[in-house]
């Protein structure tokens, strides 16, 4: 970087602070959350807890309706596209203009399970505006009244479209990433395009999700993909979208570190670990740590025996050279399919008896764990899905053993968790006011049937057949994460577990938990002991419940499909 | 075409069936689908897409019939490398000793099932030994539904009841239909449906789940109990 190129980005970098009122403030992302929602997690601490007190325990039970908005995916107000007659509603108010961009033709319109927009992603919240968005679709709302401001639509190519995580924010730009493997630039003032640049090869059959981390100025962006393809996790540069770093999670060359534990280099290259989920930030060490994916082949395994690093990995890379600190791997040699994706989150506490900088994640395959985040030393280890049957111990480091004979055979495997884990990637939520780390869990029973015979294996998530035979239960479970221990599960009704949360998950001081259930309730539960407080049903809650002060007043704000719904006290 | 097929398939087919229509998150393979390999241009697919398999968990979806026999395309446009009969019919799944699974169902089963009762002619229902074994295993399924041999066996299986007791001391009872932490709500014998407000442990609620010793049975099952359990039903005709 010459001189002049390091006092454009200094200076660009202080921007954001000059223009604050307009553009998002990046010390915002370093304090407590308070009256804003400016990355995934609210902060980088990935806790999702926020100070806010205004409403608490004694007042939740008169939370209200302040508005509701359904926004419309696709090119234009009124559907038009392909199979556009379910599509619905028009965005509350109407009138706002799309702006088109993307490189397909179009064709492919709306979200996942052809239906409209499905938003499963954080929400932004700066400056009074709330800045959201589905696959292809980006949206600026008015956080007063929910009225859309503008929306953006980018035409693919294809790619999965399972969901978007959200939008990231450096200034007044946004950045978001498309399934066909762009990363757009958005003016948040108007929508309007200010570049794209592709961030993986759609023709490997990379699918982006992601929403991209701003850190400084860096735009951290992770891929997905399920056939055989290397993960990594990218750092752009805000002003140009030019790449400043690229970290694998596999070994791409000899000598890289990992490649010890494949087989062949051949195997390490295609060997998957899709970074997919924001991760956590460490602004004192400069650390960012998240989780990656499972190794691929996902289920025939045969022809990748060893640990598989950095799969299934929890990883340290500090974010001004790209370079991995430490590592911890979660689960070494996963063999079905459960990513270690889930968001890590940042706890300073007390651990045997002594204050410590910590990270606390609970994973896809049903175990907890705590390490030391600056040093990556692992600490605890415990199962926190009681069903989970698929290791046989810990080893010497203190992660689980796999047991082979879990793993999918002709006759089938009888393994919990199913495919879709104990958890999965709606984010958890720690409190440091009662100590306990909340998650979703599920503790359900599928049988695995190996149908790829052929000793070559099968590709991406090939060569099986999962089915599910039943269920012992869904939970709210809250893990004291000085023991590891479960302090309490508040179980979900229903016949053989009934359905659990499907949502994320929200603390705040007021200790308050905020999460939605399979009935279709948004619902305010006492933290301490997960009692229900308060409850709205309004359908399916797919993103994570979050809050935020606007005009002296505490909102909640979460998202039923294609519905924002934003709660408020009088 | 195979390209317009290809966008369609990625944004609505690709999570739960792959990329590569061999299988995905949920979704079974393509590519050796009875039914995609019987199709010539989306019409023997259309059914399954516009209508959805709600018992399996595929969700219906909204395209037209262009866009199906695009996606059709894109499909038959796969040469899966090495693709042969033998990967369209793995090798079956009797592996197990059925004289081991004989004194498994006696000791474990017979208190509630019989051979010659309500199990009789059990083996002879089923075409596919893989879905006899996920039927045992969970009658009516769990998530995912049956794979291979067409439709299930009509099975009479008893639907999960529950039991309300009201303030009054009166007690509703039915079918349960759906169950939160604030609301019940079940079919009474004659038809009558009733949503009743719960509100914490008030009022009493019994779930009545005729599944449950099955459940109870999953923690306890080695993989080798399963495999000779379904041997021996096998032979239940």
């Amino acid at each position: 970087m010459t001189k002049i190129d390091k006092l454009i980005t200094i200076s660009l970098w202080l921007l954001p602070a000059i223009v604050a009122g307009q553009g998002l403030d990046s010390s915002l992302l370093t304090k407590p959350l308070t009256d804003s929602w400016p990355t995934y997690s609210g902060d980088y601490s990935g806790k999702r807890y926020s100070k806010l007190t205004q409403l608490n325990q004694s007042n939740v039970k008169n939370l209200t309706l302040a508005w509701t908005a359904r926004v419309t995916a696709g090119a234009g107000g009124a559907p038009s596209g392909p199979g556009g007659g379910g599509r619905g509603g028009r965005g509350f108010g109407g009138g706002e203009q799309t702006i088109v961009g993307g490189e397909g033709t179009g064709e492919a319109v709306g979200g996942f399970g052809g239906g409209g927009a499905n938003i499963k992603g954080s929400i932004l919240q700066v400056n009074g505006i709330l800045y959201v968005s589905a696959p292809d679709n980006a949206w600026a709302v008015d956080a007063r009244d929910g009225r859309v401001l503008w929306h953006y639509f980018w035409k693919t190519k294809g790619g999965t479209h399972i969901g978007n995580r959200g939008l990231g924010m450096w200034g007044n730009w946004l950045y978001m990433e498309t399934p066909d493997d762009y990363l757009v630039c958005l003016d948040a003032k108007t929508g309007k395009e200010r570049w794209h640049k592709v961030i993986s090869d759609f023709g490997e059959q990379y699918f982006s999700t992601m929403a991209p981390v701003v850190i400084g100025n860096h735009i951290l962006v992770g891929t997905g993909d399920d056939l055989d393809a290397p993960g990594f996790l990218q750092s752009f540069d805000p002003e140009t979208g030019d790449r400043q770093w690229i970290w694998y999670s596999v070994p791409m060359k000899k000598g890289d570190p990992g490649l010890e534990t494949w087989p062949s280099l051949d195997a390490a290259r295609h060997g998957g670990g899709q970074v997919w989920i924001p991760g956590a930030y460490d602004p004192e060490t400069h650390l960012y740590i998240f989780g990656t994916g499972n190794p691929t082949p996902a289920y025939t395994a045969g022809n990748r025996e060893g640990d598989n690093l950095f799969t299934c990995t929890l990883v340290a890379v500090n974010i001004d050279t790209g370079k991995m600190a430490w590592y911890y791997q979660t689960a070494p040699h996963d063999t079905h399919d459960w990513d270690a994706t889930q968001t890590p989150v940042l706890i300073d506490g007390e651990f045997n008896g002594r204050p410590r900088k910590l990270v606390a994640t609970a994973e896809r395959d049903g175990y907890f764990f705590v390490l030391d985040r600056t040093t990556g030393e692992h600490l605890l280890t415990t199962k926190f899905a009681f069903a989970a049957n698929w290791a046989k111990g810990l080893n010497d480091r203190g992660a689980p053993v796999r047991d082979p004979e879990k793993d999918s055979t002709v006759a089938g495997s009888l393994v919990s968790p199913t495919n879709g884990g104990s958890t999965n990637w709606p984010p958890p939520t720690y409190s440091p006011d009662t100590g306990l780390f909340y998650v979703p869990e599920h503790d359900g029973y599928a049988m695995y049937y190996l149908t790829e015979t052929d000793p070559r294996g099968a590709m991406g998530l090939g060569g099986k057949e999962e089915l599910g035979v039943g269920s012992l239960g869904s939970f709210l479970t809250a893990i004291d994460y000085k023991t590891g221990k479960i302090a309490w599960r508040h179980e979900y009704p229903g016949s053989g577990g009934g359905g659990g949360g499907s949502s994320g998950l929200l603390t705040t001081a007021g200790k308050l938990l905020f999460g939605g259930d399979a009935g279709g309730n948004l619902v305010a539960y006492d933290a301490t002991n997960g009692k229900p407080l308060w409850h709205s049903h309004i359908g399916q809650i797919s993103n994570a419940p979050e809050t935020y002060m606007l005009d002296g007043h505490q909102y909640l704000l979460t998202a039923a499909g294609d519905t924002l719904y934003a709660f408020t006290l009088y | 075409m195979v390209a317009r097929g290809k966008a369609l398939y990625g944004v609505q087919c690709n999570f739960c069936h792959g990329s590569d229509a061999r299988g995905g998150e949920g979704g079974p393979n393509l590519l050796r689908s009875q039914i995609v390999l019987s199709d010539q241009k989306g019409e023997a697919i259309a059914p399954v897409i516009q209508n959805g398999r709600p018992d399996q968990g595929m969700p219906k979806f909204d395209l037209t019939a262009a866009q199906i026999s695009d996606i059709a395309a894109f499909l038959h446009s796969f040469r899966v490398g090495g693709y042969d009969v033998s990967r369209d019919r793995p090798p079956s799944i009797l592996v197990g000793d059925a004289k081991a699974g004989e004194s498994y169902f006696r000791s474990k089963c017979a208190s509630c099932h019989s051979v010659t009762g309500d199990l009789k002619g059990f083996g002879a229902k089923f075409e596919d030994p893989k879905q006899l074994q996920q039927t045992w295993l969970m009658p009516g399924g769990g998530r995912g539904g049956f794979g291979r041999g067409g439709q299930a066996p009509a099975l009479n299986v008893p639907p999960t009841t529950v039991t309300v007791t009201l303030a009054s001391g009166q007690k509703v009872e039915g079918r349960l239909g759906r169950i939160d932490d604030f609301l019940v709500a079940l079919t009474e014998a004659d038809g009558t449906e009733r949503t009743i407000r719960r509100d914490g442990d008030t009022p009493k609620v019994e779930i009545h789940d005729p599944l449950a010793p099955h459940r109870q049975l999953l923690p306890t099952y080695t993989d080798k109990d399963i495999h000779d359990l379904t041997a021996y039903l096998v032979t239940v005709k």
